[in-house]
């Protein structure tokens, strides 16, 4: 069983969370690319996609397959999976709703969600897609574990 | 002709992000994948055997729901197939 754990570095943290305030009143969206090991879901990089909902912007979100196709062939060329998402909730607390819940399909990824109150991010919340199938998949909170990279070392 | 598959359908596929198959037809093709890897036939497909209504899957860059002859397209070897389950919410 996957551990519940997401690592990320502070750089993507933040780039995530700046996303949420850029796009606010209308929810951001985007792909959370790395590696799964029995440790958890380790983030490399975060991919911001576009949000195809324009009909709902502000409490809806949604990735066009073509975009995921494109960033998943984007991940593997570097060695990279998709394992997880991300996406803002204006106004509303950082917890998956009934739509989150029903729309998420990606098992064994993490969802992370960031509360944006008035154009500010405040809270973010991962959360692990458990299970094995549509009927028993669940929703569990995920510990996120936010690291400063360490500094590429410089050859003279 | 090469599938690729998505992060969370690789528990049945002993980890593999890609596998070949053969097959003249998309749905050739897709038959030829859960015939390999039989756990894989209830994550994609509903019990009347229709694609389940969150999986995408693209023959090169077209969505097959809306090609002509849908998955009784022709296919080669030089085209492939990705399974992309769809990702959407909001509150």
């Amino acid at each position: 069983m996957t551990d519940a754990t997401l690592t990320i570095p502070e750089d993507v943290y933040e780039a995530i969370r700046r996303h949420g305030e850029r796009t606010y009143p209308h929810e951001c969206c985007g792909v959370l690319l790395g590696r799964t090991d029995e440790n958890g879901n380790a983030v490399e990089t975060a991919v911001e996609a576009g949000n195809t909902r324009t009909d709902s912007a502000h409490n809806r979100y949604n990735i066009a397959p073509q975009e995921l196709i494109r960033i998943q062939r984007h991940g593997r060329e570097r060695g990279l999976d998709i394992v997880g998402f991300y996406h803002s909730h204006p106004d509303h607390p950082a917890q998956w709703s009934k739509t989150d819940f029903e729309e998420a399909h990606w098992i064994g990824c993490s969802y992370v969600i960031t509360s944006v109150e008035q154009g500010a991010a405040k809270i973010t919340n991962s959360f692990l897609l458990n299970g094995t199938t549509e009927e028993d998949k669940r929703f569990e909170d995920q510990r996120v574990v936010v690291f400063v990279r360490a500094a590429e070392s410089t050859r003279c | 002709m090469k599938i690729f598959i998505p992060t969370p359908l690789r528990a049945y596929t002993g980890k593999q992000d890609a596998v070949e198959v053969g097959g003249a037809t998309i749905q050739e093709a897709l038959s030829g994948l859960t015939t390999q890897y039989p756990d894989l036939r209830k994550q994609l497909f509903t019990d009347e055997g229709r694609l389940r209504s969150f999986v995408n899957v693209y023959l090169n860059d077209e969505d097959i729901r809306y090609l002509d002859a849908k998955e009784q397209t022709k296919v080669s070897d030089k085209d492939s197939l990705c399974i992309i389950p769809s990702i959407a919410g909001g509150y």
